[in-house]
């Protein structure tokens, strides 16, 4: 599903996020990546979507190599990955629905589909009665939400959530793991970067721990490992 | 692009620009004031061409007919007057006729030549005009060497000077012309840009959640549109009504019959779709410009 193959990433002002990166991760898995802060966790999600390309090796995604695809099919890969970004993203003049809605009017599916559907997700975080704020009315907590909906709402093969609990409190945050794992157990690839030592050791998966941009952990059902 | 998504980008479009409110009103302000400046400029030079056209086709030539020739000679002359290249119309005029224009156009003072009416000392006339205004020292001279022709009168030096300053009015109008709408283009898609650099990181956003370049642009289109139509309404209402009462001004005055504006129908409309058009097209132009430099994402 996503194969990345000795993959470097030096940015344009010198610093080096990623070395040697060679990550495998298969349909269906729930991943963690967890280090500390500027470890190059944030790299290799925008290194997955596209945002940046990696100055050595290779990335696949659904056995697409990203380095050989072509800037108009750019879109295409990044609406098979929903992705819940650490300052959420979402589009400042639209309202909750809107910002949800622009991923499926992104697809062109249908109008009644899209209704219903946004509607759904905004359940499922617990926003359904928010639909029509603009982001800078909402709270950090049901920001980081209305971003997740938009990540989750057109049913993407691979979800990639950065820190989703950063901002959270502890209720919510384990309603969003509730979310996440729900996801995952239809059978979508969940990745999730993180610096909750609770949620790792209680949602127990797959763990791998970057640490100045080499990987120096990855086990199946690993632990948080770090103290905080 | 299925059409609904192509309905949707008219409505995003809509939408942008109430959404954006402070940016528009600041583009649409831009559009008015400039296009305000093209309206005048196009309308006065267009009307100076209009009224040097009037003046190069006024100019005509005077074959004074000698006193001696007989009603065969005239006749001949006037025959081998159009025969030449270039003439468009040799109209007899006889010296009575002469005569009363002469009276007419003294107005009260002109009395006085009414006792000539027993005895006129003028000339028989053909009144020629040429087909291209600038033929017309050519022709004259040719018409000089003519049995039965006197003299011939036209204003030799003044239609030699009138040539050079249309010319030169002319030239330098369509540089003021090319020059203010380059200006307009460059001031309204600047203030464009800078509405739409404010909104560079939502255009980011949008390609991370797998927009394409056309679908993020297609709204832009629609609403560059909309702020050159909507920029464009003043100064129309400018055009109508100004133009009217330059129309009427104009119009009133007597002193310089040659000055004759062009006539508000058909022309203030054309000007107003003139700057309608130029409006439109800077808007879509300078919107969809501006997003290009974002879409790099």
């Amino acid at each position: 599903m996503i194969k990345m193959k000795d993959v470097s990433k030096t940015y344009d002002n010198g610093v080096s996020a990623l070395s040697e990166i060679n990550i495998e991760i298969d349909r269906g898995e729930f991943v963690y990546i967890v280090g500390p802060s500027g470890a190059g966790k944030s790299t290799l999600i925008r290194l997955i979507v596209r945002e940046v390309k990696p100055t050595k090796g290779t990335i696949y995604i659904n056995d697409v190599n990203l380095n050989e695809l072509k800037e108009k099919k750019v879109p295409l890969i990044r609406r098979d990955i929903g992705v819940v970004y650490q300052d959420f993203k979402l589009l400042s003049k639209l309202t909750v629905y809107e910002n949800v809605a622009f991923a499926m009017e992104v697809i062109e599916a249908p109008p009644a589909l899209i209704r219903t559907r946004v509607m759904e997700v905004l359940d499922l975080v617990g926003l359904k009665h928010k639909v029509r704020s603009l982001p800078q009315e909402l709270s950090g907590g049901e920001q980081q939400r209305v971003s997740i909906a938009r990540a989750i709402v057109n049913n993407p093969k691979i979800v990639i959530a950065d820190e989703p609990t950063g901002n959270l409190d502890p209720d919510t945050s384990w309603g969003i793991m509730k979310v996440l794992q729900e996801i995952n157990d239809r059978g979508t690839t969940v990745i999730m970067a993180t610096h909750s030592k609770e949620i790792v050791n209680t949602f127990k998966n797959r763990v791998i721990a970057i640490e100045n941009g080499v990987i120096v952990r990855d086990e199946h059902r690993g632990e948080y490992g770090y103290e905080i | 692009m299925k059409f609904r998504t192509f309905l949707r980008h008219i409505r995003e479009g809509f939408k942008n620009i109430s959404r954006n409110g402070w940016m528009t009103m600041a583009s649409i302000g831009a559009v008015t004031t400039t296009l305000i400046l093209v309206a005048a400029f196009l309308a006065l030079m267009l009307n100076l061409n209009q009224i040097a056209d009037n003046i190069e086709n006024d100019v005509q030539i005077d074959a004074m007919i000698t006193q001696t020739a007989n009603q065969e000679d005239i006749q001949a002359l006037g025959e081998s007057i159009k025969k030449l290249d270039g003439v468009e119309s040799a109209v007899f005029s006889s010296k009575d006729d002469e005569l009363n224009k002469l009276v007419e156009s003294m107005g009260e003072e002109g009395k006085a030549w009414e006792m000539f009416e027993q005895d006129n000392p003028l000339n028989h006339v053909y009144i020629v005009k040429t087909k291209d205004p600038k033929d017309t020292a050519s022709i004259a001279k040719k018409i000089e060497q003519m049995d039965a022709v006197q003299e011939v009168v036209y204003g030799k030096d003044v239609v030699k000077r009138l040539f050079e300053f249309n010319k030169y009015a002319r030239t330098i109008g369509l540089v003021l012309i090319i020059g203010l709408v380059f200006t307009a283009i460059f001031l309204i898609s600047n203030t464009i840009k800078i509405t739409i650099m404010a909104r560079s990181k939502e255009i980011g956003i949008m390609k991370l959640v797998g927009a394409t370049n056309g679908f993020i642009r297609w709204p832009f289109f629609v609403e560059g549109l909309l702020l050159g139509v909507l920029g464009s309404i003043l100064p129309i209402v400018i055009v109508l009504t100004g133009y009217y009462y330059l129309q009427d001004i104009v119009s009133q005055q007597t002193t310089y019959k040659f000055i004759e504006i062009l006539p508000y129908s058909p022309f203030a409309f054309q000007l107003s779709g003139i700057v309608l058009t130029i409006g439109a097209v800077i808007g879509v132009w300078g919107s969809v410009m501006s997003v290009r430099k974002f879409l790099k994402v």
